[in-house]
């Protein structure tokens, strides 16, 4: 917030901080893709810095939506995605193949990604509804449970695995605040941790391969596990300064696939190092930080549950990420939003930024109310 | 829990409360992720920055050249030849459909070598060139080279094929090089040397055996390839080195015309120097053109080869086993000498010596005979006596010290030492396998059997010649095949009385009243002595003609061991001519041609122009012909 007698009051309103922040992190990705593709704007830097500037612009323009607005397209937003995974879904079974998005003339759309933050405010919708008291009772959990699994099992037909995951994580991270009992989120871990060998026979063979690789990324150099080996030997030969932008070799000799969508933060840790790693890692936690602040600060129990998924979302797309190059966790194909190529991944994150600020600017008009 | 009343105070607690489980919980994950990125980043930095560097350069061998193989006096024997050839790059290679129809007009290919560059670029990797063709003809280079603008890929190049200027007459000798196949490739641990197209490695003979000193050190050029191939740039190149050069005794003179005195005949010669035990030829006939086999050999000009009865694949030198037949009666006259029989000791031969019920047959009636006589006129009677009265127990250790049944420390991928067979051994066989030996204990008639070179007793002609070579100088040398040598080795231990009588049968055998009066060399002050031999393919009796005619393969083989000049041995050796039905008629005046060479080349090759117009050209043309006949069947077969 900037208080100055110069600068127009809606502008000096916007969430300052927050947007330099996000813009920081944007400006910087677009060097990381203008250096990936050997020091040209094109093919992706360009058009990823389109894409970013006009998703930045929906989210400040979303800033300005009231609480009660959000609130009652929360449902409908929720029935038209569902609608769509299922028309997705449909398409596939046609086109007999994976199918992730629609095609809608010019734009591609992936419903999947829509149901991040609708997830997230649907049950922060529903968990508002349902009185104090009733909480622990089975009438506040299978309604939940149910809206949230059936995008999840629509999504995990797809087959996106990673998308899933995270969808399931954003609405599990609602619930869990919204003060459901502990045994809810104990037991399906441990259910995980004893069906996970089940549940690994009805996997894709793609998935099946790429959890083998990362469980021993050594057994297959050269074919799945050659993503995250090349991957690590990108972060890893970077060191604490990097080797300097546009010289990666890594990425710029094509050794690391994927650089410049999902192996984005390899690219970067490359030129940039660990300075850089640690820079961005710092950067995403801060955004995260302000929205839980909105989370704490927020007033009804809508804008509490929402803000704090929402964050969470943001949370998980990175941290999927991050954990997936560096070798710590399977390769799922979740991008880094906001740095890597593609505009599904800064739409959501977009959306769920715009969101907050305006769950936000709601925090302070009622406090200037107030 | 049912007691409790939740009110939105209670919610608002617990929110509060899973707020800060879960910001712990994110915070946890980044720590994790710092930490994590600070391993890989700092702590594991030195691995991963060596395997980025490894991906990034990669080093394109430059073939090193070829080592020279030079004779005793520095002739080549195997040389490298400029050659140009052409390869296709795959990477480069954006229009594979018009690109190889158009080279394989230019370089007339066959569909097969097509179907060959078409799989192999299937399965190549990269900047790896593909070979097109080798060894091409100047036109077609030059054909492909001022076209190389429209054939986008293709790279001609200069190069070197290994060339033999002896042809066949070094065949079996130096053996032949050719590309490696991935048993090999596999047993040099991955060399990606191997790969390079126009590199080739040892096969057979002395090209596979002085592999590791010929092949040199390969250099390369350093570059920086993307993942998919790509040059980039190029880096500083690290230099080859070419392979060492092998000097070996052979006197790539005396081999060539050895080779060609065979003429159509198959058998072996070996001349050493019977001083230092340098061997100065090691002739093996027929045998292939090493220079053909070198650029690949076709599959009918294999099959044609390893299905001649003359067996040109196989080094007679080394690798196939006789029976010497009289050859080596100097050497049991020593053993006899050595056992306290007096050479002027007479035994009556009336056509053969009788043993128990059983009659051994001499080829003559001598009558009355002593050791000089026996072995100049080779009187069977006189050695199945003598033997038989010492016992072959005592003449075995003499054959074993004059080389037979020895396994030489030489540079050649295989031996066959063949058998000097006694009591033990025949014990010991008989042990191993009833079935091949009938009796396990010796009995006088295998004496007699091997006391004239037949039986048990098998041995190599490269062991004939040392034999004789011992005999001539009385040392105890050793075949060299490497090196020229000026140091004799130290004597055998013989008494020279001992050997003077042999020497002097061996000269009569020649020069006097003996089996090879008509191989005297044609010097007046250089004389040959030596000694003929007959090995029988079939026992005695089994045909009408014993061994002397009829077919082929059934006819006697002719050996003749021998060493010159006779009063001051300097060169001995050994020839073989298999089924040339008798040392004097076939080996003797092999023996003796060679032998004249070594004493007067042009009066040698003389006599051996008028030879070769009767066998129908030199070797040269002869090899170059029956390649064109193969040439032509596998033409006609296709």
């Amino acid at each position: 917030m900037i208080t100055s007698a110069i600068i127009p009051r809606p502008l000096a309103r916007l969430p300052w901080r927050l947007i330099f922040l996000v813009t920081g992190i944007g400006g910087f990705g677009l060097l990381v893709l203008y250096s990936a593709a050997g020091g040209s704007m094109q093919p992706w830097a360009m058009k990823q810095g389109m894409i970013f500037f006009f998703f930045l612009c929906v989210a400040i323009g979303m800033s300005w939506m009231s609480e009660s607005t959000i609130k009652s397209l929360t449902f409908p937003v929720y029935a038209v995605t569902l609608v769509m995974l299922i028309a997705v879904e449909l398409l596939g079974f046609v086109g007999k193949g994976a199918q992730r998005w629609l095609d809608l003339g010019p734009i591609r759309l992936q419903p999947s990604e829509f149901m991040k933050p609708a997830i997230v405010l649907t049950l922060a919708r529903f968990y508002e509804l349902v009185p104090a008291g009733e909480i622990r009772r089975w009438r506040a959990i299978w309604p939940a449970l149910a809206l949230l699994g059936v995008p999840a099992a629509l999504i995990i037909l797809q087959p996106d695995l990673g998308t899933c995951i995270m969808v399931v994580l954003c609405g599990a991270t609602v619930m869990f605040l919204a003060g459901l009992p502990w045994w809810l989120f104990a037991a399906p871990v441990a259910a995980i941790a004893v069906a996970a060998p089940v549940a690994y026979q009805f996997l894709h063979p793609y998935q099946r391969r790429r959890i083998d690789t990362f469980l021993d990324p050594e057994s297959d150099p050269l074919g799945s596990g050659y993503h995250i080996a090349q991957s690590k030997i990108a972060i890893g030969s970077g060191g604490i300064w990097g080797k300097g932008f546009l010289r990666g070799s890594q990425s710029h000799l094509d050794y690391l696939p994927e650089g410049h969508t999902d192996f984005v933060f390899s690219s970067m840790a490359e030129e940039w190092g660990l300075v850089g790693g640690i820079a961005l890692i710092l950067a995403f936690g801060a955004v995260i930080r302000w929205g839980m602040k909105v989370s704490r600060n927020a007033r009804t129990r809508f804008s509490q549950l929402a803000a704090a998924g929402l964050s969470a979302t943001i949370f998980y797309y990175v941290s999927i990420n991050l954990l997936m190059v560096m070798g710590l966790a399977p390769v799922v194909g979740v991008p880094l939003p906001l740095v890597s190529f593609g505009g599904s991944a800064v739409m959501t994150v977009m959306l769920c930024l715009g969101l907050l600020m305006a769950l936000e600017r709601q925090q302070r008009s009622t406090a200037d109310l107030a | 829990m049912k007691h409790v009343r939740l009110t939105n105070v209670h919610q608002s607690i617990t929110f509060s409360r899973r707020m800060m489980l879960l910001g712990a919980a994110e915070a946890a994950v980044g720590a994790l992720m710092i930490g994590r990125l600070g391993w890989l980043a700092v702590a594991q930095n030195e691995k991963y920055q060596l395997l980025s560097e490894s991906n990034r350069v990669q080093l394109i061998p430059v073939p090193p050249r070829r080592g020279w193989i030079i004779d005793r006096n520095g002739k080549p024997i195997a040389i490298n030849r400029a050659s140009f050839r052409v390869d296709i790059i795959p990477q480069q290679l954006t229009d594979a459909k018009t690109v190889i129809p158009k080279v394989a007009e230019l370089l007339k290919l066959d569909a097969d070598d097509v179907e060959r560059i078409e799989d192999d670029l299937k399965t190549t990797r990269g900047f790896r060139p593909v070979p097109v063709a080798d060894n091409v003809p100047y036109e077609h280079y030059a054909a492909i080279t001022v076209r190389l603008p429209e054939l986008p890929g293709v790279a001609a190049s200069r190069g070197f094929t290994r060339y033999y200027p002896a042809g066949a007459a070094v065949g079996q000798l130096v053996g032949y090089v050719g590309t490696a196949n991935s048993t090999e490739y596999e047993a040099e641990g991955k060399n990606p040397l191997l790969l390079v197209p126009g590199v080739k490695i040892g096969k057979e003979g002395l090209e596979k055996t002085l592999e590791q000193t010929l092949r040199g050190q390969p250099g390369g050029q350093r570059v920086e390839v993307t993942a998919r191939g790509k040059i980039v740039k190029e880096l500083d190149p690290k230099p080859d080195r070419s392979g060492g050069t092998v000097q070996l005794a052979i006197d790539a003179e005396l081999q060539e015309f050895a080779a060609r005195r065979m003429g159509e005949e198959s058998g072996s010669c070996v001349i050493l120097d019977c001083l230092t035990g340098d061997i100065l030829a090691l002739v093996s006939m027929p045998a292939y053109d090493p220079n053909s086999f070198s650029d690949g050999v076709g599959r009918t000009e294999w099959k044609t080869l390893s299905e001649d009865p003359r067996k040109p694949l196989l080094n007679k030198v080394l690798n196939a086993l006789y029976p010497p037949g009289s050859t080596i009666k100097p050497m049991g006259a020593l053993a006899l000498l050595e056992h306290g029989i007096d050479p002027k000791a007479h035994v009556f031969c009336g056509g053969g010596y009788q043993l128990g019920n059983r009659f051994f047959r001499c080829l003559g009636r001598h009558g009355s005979i002593n050791m000089h006589r026996a072995i100049a006129k080779s009187c069977n009677t006189y050695f199945y006596a003598m033997s038989n009265r010492i016992g072959y127990d005592k003449v075995a250790p003499m054959a074993r010290r004059l080389g037979l049944g020895e396994k030489f420390d030489l540079p050649v991928v295989s031996q066959n030492y063949g058998t000097v067979p006694d009591s033990e051994w025949k014990r010991r066989k008989f042990e191993q396998n009833r079935r091949i030996v009938e009796r396990p204990d010796w009995t006088n008639s295998d004496t007699l059997n091997a006391a004239i070179g037949q039986g048990f007793l098998i041995v190599n002609p490269l062991q004939l010649a040392v034999m004789s070579a011992r005999i001539a100088s009385g040392r105890d040398l050793q075949p060299l095949l490497l090196g020229v040598h000026k140091t004799s080795p130290k004597l055998i231990g013989l008494d020279p009385k001992h050997i003077e009588t042999v020497h002097h049968a061996m000269w009569e055998v020649v020069n006097g009243d003996g089996t090879a009066g008509a191989s005297r060399l044609p010097f007046p002050d250089i004389q040959m002595s030596g000694k003929t031999g007959t090995a029988q393919v079939r026992r005695i009796g089994a045909s009408a003609s014993r061994g002397q005619g009829g077919e082929w393969k059934y006819r006697d083989h002719g050996l003749f061991v021998f060493f010159a000049p006779s009063d001051k041995p300097r060169y001995a050796g050994a020839v073989v001519i298999e089924h040339g039905m008798g040392g004097a008629r076939a080996a003797a005046p092999v023996a003796k041609d060679v032998l004249t060479f070594l004493f007067d080349r042009a009066k040698a090759m003389q006599s051996l122009a008028a030879l070769e117009q009767q066998w129908g050209g030199t070797l040269a043309e002869r090899t170059a012909r029956r390649a064109a006949a193969i040439k032509a069947a596998a033409a006609a077969a296709t």
